[in-house]
Parts: structure tokens; C-alpha cells; sequence
């Protein structure tokens, strides 16, 4: 099953390697991965996404939190939760295309954000899936460029991640 | 410059370089023993090492002995061993023993020097990533930055190496932080603590009601022992444990010790080259009390097959341990200490309260074991003409009295000395279980007797595993270390022959030891003395002749029948932990 774990680590050199070190060392998979500081500025925030079995994902948090940096984890999946995903795309956009690609950008709430005579630039957010139907809508002939950031989130309600 | 900025406070304090505060810090934390090997990247922390006298320098032969020198030192005493080496090779050769340790869960810190700041990641002369090489066998790792952080990061190692799951420590320090000519203000923390680090101090109380009522009303119990109670410093408790309840105890390769081996209750090793009573009292049981055991797989045998009939309790200090190989039925994270403690406080309210009630079943229990005991699977085949390996082992215990610390190596002669020495305490016997490092005998042993002095300390080793680390036969002499040596020489890779016997009908490929070195007189090059045991007749003889030379390091070379395997055997794969070879071709 598919898991996203969300984890406060301590934004120290280093930190992250361990991280992922423990997912290679431990046969592990990691999916997708984005990390940046909180607004705490020693800490970051890290999101990663892994399929794994109940008993995995078990010895997965526990190894994390093993780690000495890891401060706090949840795994998001848990609980009810809103997750996004980022994705930017360049496409071709000349003659009849240009128009197709706008009104299918316009209809997944995707804006243009950089025109040339011949591309556009797209950026699109949203849960995993929609990024995908989005791409899928596009025909393949016309795009030249995905780039995504993987998968953050939060839980939903009262629930914080935080210290 | 952070750190102009000084307090009034700050500079009464006293003005040291980087390499005098590393060495004052480890004297702040009680360190006796370094043991090490000097390089360019540590010679300003060898200068300051120099300068003092509180701390002891062994310099062995190769950092590899370094680091099971430490961690022999650290089994015997529970304290942490501390390492010294160079960066690049210095570093890369202290991986093994970081390796072992590891694996063993045993505290070290080890400090490693690394090319100066403004080199790092330029591939510079003796350059290496240590921080990332040992990043997956350390329990934590630090790159000291700035010389003021060095009294810090020494507290934060030690207590991380020294609590919770013990573990080794790594801190990577650039030359230029150790340089003599910046002075720094010197202070060293009273406390420590790590905001991300919380060690479980005890066990959860509704977990622990739960076991004792599940113990209590247990038909066919068993206790399975392992190296975390020897660690945790749970191994008195954990006898009154089994004393008080009358229980059948088996104990893991790492464990033993823990509870005595001389005690009736005691049924032996269990796993791959168990008992027969310990594994099949293992199959058989119905409730299951594992501490400080981690369901290794050469205790299991075939995951699905094991303990079918068993209700399982499993104390840990480490909640990854739990439920990782084995699901059991109910989890107790903490250190052993505290959680049997509570135990026996609520054993004895219950059984106030009910009485002993399961005293029948437990005595059928008994019988049934006996039964499996008096198959005596232990027993072997000795005669005039060549020294049996088992035989050899028992005439060190006759000659040691039982008194000894006992090292040992890999191989088959690990496997005997752990089933023909019978252990009686905690720390008496030092091995590498984890990780299986054929060369860590000799400098674990020569560990433990820095440790102590006057203590009798042997090493039952094999020809190959000697000639990993023999090197420090010099050590051993610079230092006059009388460790005795017992070479149980079957002049061939023993255990893996025996595998190849088994799983490659006969074809030794490889297992066999040609143009083996005259061990007696290899010793006495070394300025120690060598004696050769070829017959029978010799053996304890020679073995007290070689214990009554208390100060001077004896080579016992002892020519040990070559055909010998170790049995009992799982059978693999695919078998129980009841299923084994008994003999050459019989089976349970
Ligand atoms: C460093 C290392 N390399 C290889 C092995 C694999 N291995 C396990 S036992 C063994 C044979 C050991 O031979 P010896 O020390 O003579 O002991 P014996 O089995 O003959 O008693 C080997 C090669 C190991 N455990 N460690
Ligand atoms: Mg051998």
C-alpha cells in the first residue's frame, strides 16, 4: 500500500543521508521524496512517499525513528489526510495545438506560466492521480518536458506534526 | 569568527587547542584506554595524548585490532572503548571492528582524524568519506566543524555509544581543528541531551501485567535468552527471573553467560548448532519469554516453522527489534533492568494471590525435556591417537577451572568453545555473533585483559582466523599481555568445509590451509612462547603448563582431528528448529 511519511528532522549536514541510506540499506523503496526547512529554521520537513505492507511500514517508522536526527514522524496515511503535488510541463504550442493545450491546461486549473512563439510552460497542482489524468489528457506527441516535486502533505483536523 | 564574542565567564576559562580539549574531554568522561595508531591527520591529538598521563595510548599492529581491542575491552566491562585512527586508511581499516560492534549492539567511540577542513571533497592525500562510509554501521556519526564543539560532540557520543541500544559512535575531526596554535575557551558540559533522543526508561506496566498472567499460566514454558541482557546489565535479575519460576532457560550464542551453564535449568545453546533439548524445547513450547533476543536468523531456522505452538513475549530496549523477524503476541519495550524488575515484584503478588498453579504441567514439561537431554547430543567420539576439537575445549575449562575469559574467533571452533565451556557469568565470554569477524579473537582478548590485568584470558581461535590479525602478537609483547592463545588447529577453513561436506559433497573448494606457518615458532619470533600439542595424552598437560605461565603470553598450537564437524546441526533450508543433524548422516 501506498504510504506518505512525513518527518521532522534536524536541518544539520548530513541528516538526510541517513534517511536515505536507511531506505537503501534496509531494501527499502522510496517513491518520491521533497524536503525543505520549516519555518522553525532547525528544522526541516521532509515527505516521502513508499509502497509498503502494514508490517513494513511498522519497521520503516520505527527504523526512522531510530535515527537520532529524526525528531517527530507521522505517517500521513494513517489518518485522514490532503496531499499536493507539484508538477510544471513544457509543451509544444503551435498551430492548432495551442489552442487544445490551453483549453485542456484551463479544464485540470492548470496555468500557463511562461509563452514562447512554439511552447508553453504549464504549472499544475494536485493530488498525484490528477497530475497524471492531466498528462494523459495531453497527447504524448506534445509534450517535451515533466518536472514534479513529489508528494507533501498535512493531516487533516487538529492533528499537527510539530514540536 | 563566532566566537569573539566572549563572557566574562568565558574567559577566566582556561585557553586550549582543539587537540588538548578532545584528550580533556575523553578524561572528563573516565576514559583509561586509548587504543589507536597514529597518522598525519591525528598528530596534533597524538601531541596532546603525550602531554598527559591520565590516559593510557596501546598502539597495535593495524586499526582494525584497534577497534576490537576497544570493543573486547568494552564486553568485559560494559564501559565504552574508545578508538583512535588516521583518516583514509587509518579510517577505512577501523570499518570491520565498527562493523562488529555494531552488530553486537557493543558502546565504542571512535575518533577518526580527517584531512583539514578547506580539503574536505577535494580528494586530498589520505582523504576519505568517513562520516558516509560508516553511516550505516554506526549508531550515530558526527564531523566535528568547530574546535569550541569538541567538548559537546565527546559528551553527546558517549552518552549515545553508552544508552538506550548501545552502539558505536563516530566523530570525524579535520586536522585543523585539533591545531595547536588556536586556543579556544575549555568547558566540559555536565549534561547532555538530544531533543530526538529519548531512550525508554520503562517498560509499559499494563504490557508487563500481561506477560507475568501469560507466564504464569504457561504448560510449557521456555525462557530464551540474548546478548541485551548481558548489555543491559539484566543478567542477575534475569536469573532470580528464572530461578524463581522454575523455568527451563536457553540462551543465544551472544547470551550466554547470562543465566549460569553449570545450572540444571539451563538447557544450552539453541539455534543452528543448538541442543537438541533447547530446540526442541523451542518447538515445543506454548509460551515463550525471549530477552534481549532478537530472532535472529541463525537461531530460527525457517521463519514459518518456528515456535508453532507459542504465545510469544519479547522484552526489548529497541523497538525495531521487535516484531521484525518474528510477530509476537505481546511487545515490552524497555530496558531489561527496570522490566524485570517489575515482573518479579508481580510474580510474586500473583502467585500469593493464586498459588503456583501450573506445578503439574510444569513438571511433565520437565520430563519431557530430560527426555531430550539424555539423548546427550553433545557427546563425541574421542581416542587415543588424535585430539578431538570438543576434547580440547574441555581440557581449557578443566585447566581454567572455568575461571577464564574466553575470546573466540568464527569458525568451528567458536561453535565448540561455546558448547563445551560452560560460561557461569555475565561478559566471560567475548565473541563476535553478529557479524562473524574471523580475526577479532586476539585483540578482543587482548582487550579484555587491559581490562584486567590479572584475570586469566584465553583465545580459542583456528588456524585461519588467526592469521587475520596474528600481526599483534607484537602488541601483545610491547605490552606484556599474557593472553593465552588455543589454536584448534584441523589445518583447514573448518567450518566452511564442513558446509562444503554437506551442501557440496565434499568438494572443498577453497577451505583448505596450505603452507601454514609454524605457529611455536611464529610465537617465539614474537618473543612469546609456543607450545605444540599433537596427542592426546599431551593435551591437559600442556594446557597447565601453558595457565601456570601467568605473565607471559602462551601459543598453544593444538593439532585437532580434521574431520570433525560441529553438531548439532539445523537442517536447511526449509526445516525447524527441531529438525537437525545429529551426527554424519543422522537426523532428528
Ligand atoms: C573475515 C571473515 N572472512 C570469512 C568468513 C567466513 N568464514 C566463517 S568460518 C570460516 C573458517 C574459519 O576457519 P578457522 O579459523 O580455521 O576455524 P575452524 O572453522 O577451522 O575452526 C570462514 C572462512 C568470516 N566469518 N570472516
Ligand atoms: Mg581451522
Amino acid at each position: 500500500m501506498r504510504r506518505i511519511i512525513s518527518i521532522l528532522l534536524e536541518n544539520e549536514a548530513g541528516a538526510l543521508s541517513r534517511v536515505i541510506g536507511l531506505f537503501a540499506q534496509r531494501n527499502y523503496n522510496i517513491e518520491s521524496l521533497t524536503v525543505a526547512p520549516t519555518d522553525d529554521v532547525s528544522l526541516s520537513r521532509l515527505t516521502l512517499t513508499t509502497s509498503a505492507s502494514d508490517v513494513e511500514v511498522e519497521q520503516i517508522t520505527k527504523q526512522l525513528n531510530k535515527l537520532i536526527e529524526v525528531v517527530k514522524l507521522a505517517d500521513l496515511t494513517d489518518g485522514e489526510h490532503v496531499e499536493r503535488e507539484l508538477m510544471l510541463l513544457k509543451v509544444k504550442a503551435s498551430g492548432a495545438q495551442r489552442a487544445e493545450v490551453k483549453r485542456v491546461a484551463d479544464i485540470f486549473r492548470g496555468q500557463i506560466i511562461d509563452v514562447t512563439a512554439s511552447t508553453y510552460a504549464i504549472q499544475l497542482s494536485g493530488t498525484t492521480e490528477k497530475l497524471d489524468a492531466f498528462i494523459n489528457a495531453l497527447s504524448e506527441s506534445v509534450v517535451l518536458e515533466v518536472v514534479r516535486t513529489g508528494v507533501t502533505g498535512l493531516s487533516r483536523g487538529e492533528k499537527v506534526l510539530a514540536l | 569568527m563566532k566566537n569573539d564574542l566572549k563572557t566574562a565567564s568565558q574567559s577566566e576559562l582556561e585557553q586550549l587547542s582543539g587537540g588538548d580539549m578532545l584528550v580533556r574531554s575523553l578524561q572528563a568522561e573516565g576514559v583509561e584506554y586509548v587504543f589507536g595508531y597514529p597518522g598525519g591527520a591525528v598528530l596534533h591529538i597524538y601531541d596532546a595524548l603525550f602531554r598527559q598521563e591520565v590516559i593510557k595510548h596501546f598502539l597495535v599492529r593495524h586499526e582494525q585490532a584497534a577497534t576490537h581491542m576497544a570493543d573486547g575491552y568494552a564486553r568485559a566491562t560494559g564501559r565504552p572503548g574508545v578508538v583512535l585512527v588516521t583518516s583514509g586508511p587509518g579510517a577505512t581499516n577501523a570499518i570491520t571492528g565498527i562493523a562488529t560492534a555494531y552488530m553486537d549492539s557493543i558502546p565504542m567511540v571512535v575518533i577518526s582524524g580527517q584531512v583539514q577542513s578547506h580539503l574536505i571533497g577535494t580528494d586530498s592525500f589520505q582523504e576519505t568519506d568517513m562520516v558516509g562510509i560508516s553511516r550505516p554501521i554506526v549508531k550515530h556519526s558526527f564531523l566535528v566543524k568547530r574546535a569550541v564543539d569538541i567538548p559537546a560532540t565527546i559528551k553527546k557520543a558517549f552518552y549515545l555509544a553508552n544508552s538506550g541500544r548501545p552502539g558505536p559512535v563516530v566523530v570525524d575531526i579535520p586536522k585543523d581543528i585539533t591545531n595547536p596554535a588556536d586556543l579556544h575557551p575549555f568547558e566540559y558540559p555536565d549534561e547532555v541531551s538530544i531533543r530526538s533522543y529519548n531512550p525508554v526508561t520503562r517498560g509499559h506496566s499494563g504490557q508487563i501485567k500481561k506477560a507475568v498472567t501469560m507466564l504464569l499460566g504457561a504448560e510449557r514454558p521456555v525462557i530464551y535468552s540474548g546478548g541485551g541482557v548481558i548489555q543491559g546489565e539484566g543478567a542477575g535479575l534475569l536469573t532470580a527471573l528464572v530461578k524463581r519460576l522454575g523455568y527451563p532457560i536457553t540462551s543465544t550464542l551472544m547470551g550466554l553467560g547470562a543465566f549460569p551453564s553449570t545450572d540444571p535449568q539451563f538447557l544450552g545453546m539453541l539455534g543452528m548448532h543448538g541442543t537438541v533439548e533447547a530446540n526442541n524445547a523451542m518447538h515445543h513450547c506454548d509460551v515463550l519469554l525471549a530477552v534481549g533476543a532478537r530472532f535472529d536468523d541463525r537461531v530460527t531456522n525457517t521463519i514459518s516453522k518456528f515456535c508453532p505452538y507459542a504465545k510469544i513475549v519479547h522484552i526489548d530496549v529497541d523497538p525495531t527489534s521487535i516484531s521484525k523477524n518474528v510477530a509476537v503476541d505481546v511487545p515490552i519495550v524497555g530496558p531489561v533492568i527496570s522490566v524485570l524488575t517489575e515482573m518479579l515484584g508481580l510474580i510474586d503478588l500473583e502467585t500469593k494471590a493464586q498459588g503456583e498453579h501450573n506445578a503439574k504441567h510444569l513438571a511433565d514439561w520437565w520430563a519431557q525435556i530430560e527426555g531430550w537431554r539424555g539423548q546427550e547430543c553433545l557427546a563425541y567420539e574421542s581416542n587415543t591417537s588424535v585430539i578431538k576439537p570438543q576434547q580440547a575445549v574441555q581440557a581449557v575449562y578443566q585447566a581454567t577451572g572455568g575461571g577464564a575469559y574466553v575470546s573466540s574467533d568464527v569458525g568451528q571452533h567458536q561453535m565448540f568453545a561455546a558448547l563445551y565451556y560452560p560460561f557461569d557469568w555475565p561478559r566471560q565470554w567475548i565473541n563476535s555473533g553478529g557479524l562473524g569477524t574471523m580475526g577479532f579473537g586476539l585483540p578482543a582478548a587482548m582487550g579484555v585483559q587491559v581490562a584486567f590485568p590479572d584475570a586469566q584470558v584465553v583465545c580459542i581461535t583456528g588456524e585461519g582466523s588467526i592469521q587475520m590479525n596474528i600481526q599483534e602478537l607484537s602488541t601483545c609483547r610491547q605490552y606484556e599481555l599474557p593472553v593465552k592463545i588455543i589454536n584448534l588447529n584441523n589445518g583447514a577453513l573448518g567450518m566452511v568445509r564442513q558446509w562444503q561436506d554437506m551442501q557440496y559433497e565434499g568438494r572443498h573448494s577453497h577451505s583448505y590451509m596450505d603452507s601454514l606457518p609454524d605457529f611455536k615458532a611464529l610465537a617465539e619470533a614474537y618473543g612469546h612462547v609456543g607450545i605444540k600439542i599433537t596427542k592426546p595424552e599431551e593435551l591437559l598437560p600442556g594446557l597447565e603448563a601453558a595457565f601456570a605461565l601467568k605473565d607471559q603470553l602462551v601459543f598453544v598450537d593444538i593439532e585437532v582431528d580434521p574431520n570433525e564437524h560441529v553438531y548439532p546441526m539445523h537442517v536447511a533450508p526449509n526445516g525447524s528448529m527441531r529438525d537437525m543433524w545429529l551426527k554424519k548422516g543422522i537426523r532428528t
